[in-house]
């Protein structure tokens, strides 16, 4: 059974048909990743699965579940969890503070303190936990906004450019930082325009474009596309 | 037990200023100070001390709502008013016999906290934010006070209790505590200041607890980021709901206070300047920790207060040059401002010290 499934999800705003019957679905356990040029629906998606928009038309599965109609805060208790597009880290709040936040649904006390711990090293930011979120920088926040993300435990993590504004090392950090959940077991959608980072973790693109699907299937037959270099890889090479 | 300790561990964190010793012995010593302040006064100026401590507590639920949760609520007049006139229809009707007054204080107050789970419901679950939550609570102040203005007619009355119109509502019996022999009548003056300085404390260290626990952290979390608060599966309207009531319940507090403190109540207590004043207050002190709304507030206060002896609307002109005064110098409020300047001089010294 498919983690996510979409059904023919349609959404416009006025005449503006932002996704248009898209299906997808994604295999429990894959790093799946959507690319696609601006404006191609790909946040748009995003939103739809997190209920931030709702659909014209379709359905959302998650896990067997039509979670078409759930409220975004019963979404994340289903399983599913966010990094933003622009870091949406709690920025007057210490590092500390923000993970402290995030994990405290799930853990108490001693429990608590050892998880704020264990994912501070795991992000790399045991030295910065007194600062304020705000200050760090935008490389960090993107890993703080991750730390957030993955410490519900999700079963899928849903990345909106987790390396943008990243320098390449950075990016390949991030990179083998998503990997390292996924032999964990978490299965991972993340849309990014970085191919280092594509090439480096997805097990399969899907290609956006118009708010529709445009192609699909691992990376080395999207970037053997004609049809696809001429939307978007094209773009990106001249 | 062991609830119990961590319950006041709470009472330090990183959502109230000050911690250690060194503060707790200031507070101490002020308490201290406080407490015996009315044996060096007299009693009317005792009185007059409980009138400003009664503002604190509106200055709070202020403070909660718009400095923790980042909704600025313009309203919270609607509440101190519900409340005075709660506390003065029932008591009015039933008087102050067997501690009736008590039971008014707290349902006078349940009134207005159930009014605020209506008007909240619909707000928050509404989605209204931002500018807009200030616009309705706003309307809602003003139409009360504009519905009280007109009920001076005798056909206007609940019960055996007036409402009397711009005139206000009087002569309602103040806080009375049964004891065997002679009931203690809390008149304004030491009596009830006593009573108003233990309830302050209370809810001052309660708020303390209450914004350092799971709760508080989401409801700065809210103000921070409120879609990000979401998507940690936060259902944020439930805590803005529950927020915006326990404030509603503190303004209820000063409401039946002041009620109580002058035997009277009139609809300008709901009205535009009555509206406006508590966010002064609150901004000039520094709305987003409490220790900075109780010192700000009660400074502002009696700044206005001596100001007022030369004519209330320059008192008045002087509010708004404040106000824009702060938000200029220190946005985040003057006291908080200078308390975290001391803050950081005295973490200097002790560097050097070391």
């Amino acid at each position: 059974m498919s983690l996510l499934e979409l059904r023919k999800l349609n959404k416009h705003f006025g005449g503006l048909h932002v996704t248009n019957a898209v299906d997808l679905s994604l295999e429990p356990g894959e790093i799946h990743c959507l690319i696609g040029p601006n404006g191609a629906g790909k946040s748009t998606l995003f939103r739809l699965i997190l209920g931030e928009h709702h659909p014209g038309s379709g359905e959302i599965l998650f896990a067997g579940e039509n979670i078409t109609a759930l409220k975004s805060f019963a979404r994340i208790h289903r399983g599913l969890s966010v990094k933003f597009q622009v870091p949406g880290v709690f920025k007057g709040l210490s590092v500390r503070q923000n993970l402290e936040i995030a994990l405290q649904s799930h853990h108490r006390g001693a429990e608590l303190e050892a998880e704020i711990v264990r994912l501070l090293g795991f992000l790399g930011l045991e030295s910065e936990q007194a600062q304020r979120a705000g200050n760090l920088s935008h490389g960090q926040k993107q890993w703080l906004e991750i730390g957030m993300a993955i410490s519900l435990k999700p079963r899928l993590l849903l990345l909106d450019e987790p390396t943008a504004g990243m320098s390449p090392e950075e990016t390949h950090m991030t990179g083998e930082m998503v990997q390292r959940l996924n032999a964990d077991g978490m299965t991972v959608l993340a849309i990014e325009h970085d191919m280092a980072f594509v090439r480096q973790v997805a097990q399969r693109v899907t290609v956006l474009h118009l708010g529709q699907v445009f192609a699909q299937g691992s990376i080395d037959e999207i970037v053997a596309d004609e049809r696809v270099a001429a939307i978007y890889l094209g773009q990106a090479h001249a | 037990m062991t609830g119990f300790v961590s319950l006041f561990r709470r009472l330090e964190g990183p959502q109230t200023v000050g911690r250690g010793p060194a503060f707790w012995s200031l507070f101490a010593i002020v308490l201290a100070i406080g407490l015996a302040y009315p044996l060096f006064s007299d009693g009317y100026t005792v009185g007059n001390t409980v009138y400003f401590f009664v503002w604190v507590f509106i200055a709070l639920s202020l403070c909660l709502i718009w400095g923790y949760g980042g909704s600025l609520s313009f309203g919270q007049t609607a509440f101190f008013g519900i409340a005075g006139y709660g506390y003065g229809v029932l008591t009015l009707n039933f008087g102050a016999a067997y501690g009736f007054t008590l039971v008014a204080f707290v349902a006078a107050i349940a009134i207005a906290a159930l009014f605020a789970v209506l008007l909240g419901y619909f707000m928050f679950f509404g989605r209204i934010a931002g500018v807009f939550l200030g616009i309705v609570t706003l309307a809602v102040t003003l139409m009360l006070e504009r519905f009280m203005a007109q009920t001076a007619g005798p056909e206007w009355h609940i019960g055996s209790a007036r409402l009397n119109g711009f005139n206000g509502m009087s002569a309602m019996p103040p806080l009375t505590i049964p004891w065997p022999g002679q009931p203690i009548v809390l008149f304004a003056d030491v009596g009830l200041y006593y009573f108003v300085l233990g309830l302050l404390v209370f809810v001052y260290l309660a708020l303390r607890i209450l914004m350092n626990s799971s709760f508080g952290n989401v409801i700065v979390a809210i103000r921070e980021n409120p879609e990000r608060a979401e998507m940690l599966g936060y259902d944020i309207r439930k805590y803005q709901l529950i927020t915006f009531v326990i404030g509603a319940a503190l303004a209820g507090i000063s409401g039946v206070l002041y009620t109580a403190w002058g035997q009277y109540i009139t609809p300008s207590s709901m009205g535009m300047t009555a509206a406006a004043l508590p966010l002064i207050w609150v901004a000039v002190g520094g709305r987003s920790d409490l220790t900075s709304t109780v010192v700000g507030t009660l400074v502002v206060l009696a700044a206005f207060q001596a100001l007022t002896i030369y004519g209330s609307q320059y008192a008045l002109v002087f509010m708004g040059v404040l106000l824009v005064l702060t938000v200029l110098i220190a946005p985040n409020g003057l006291v908080l401002g200078a308390m975290n300047w001391l803050g950081r001089l005295a973490a200097r010294l002790t560097r050097r010290a070391g």
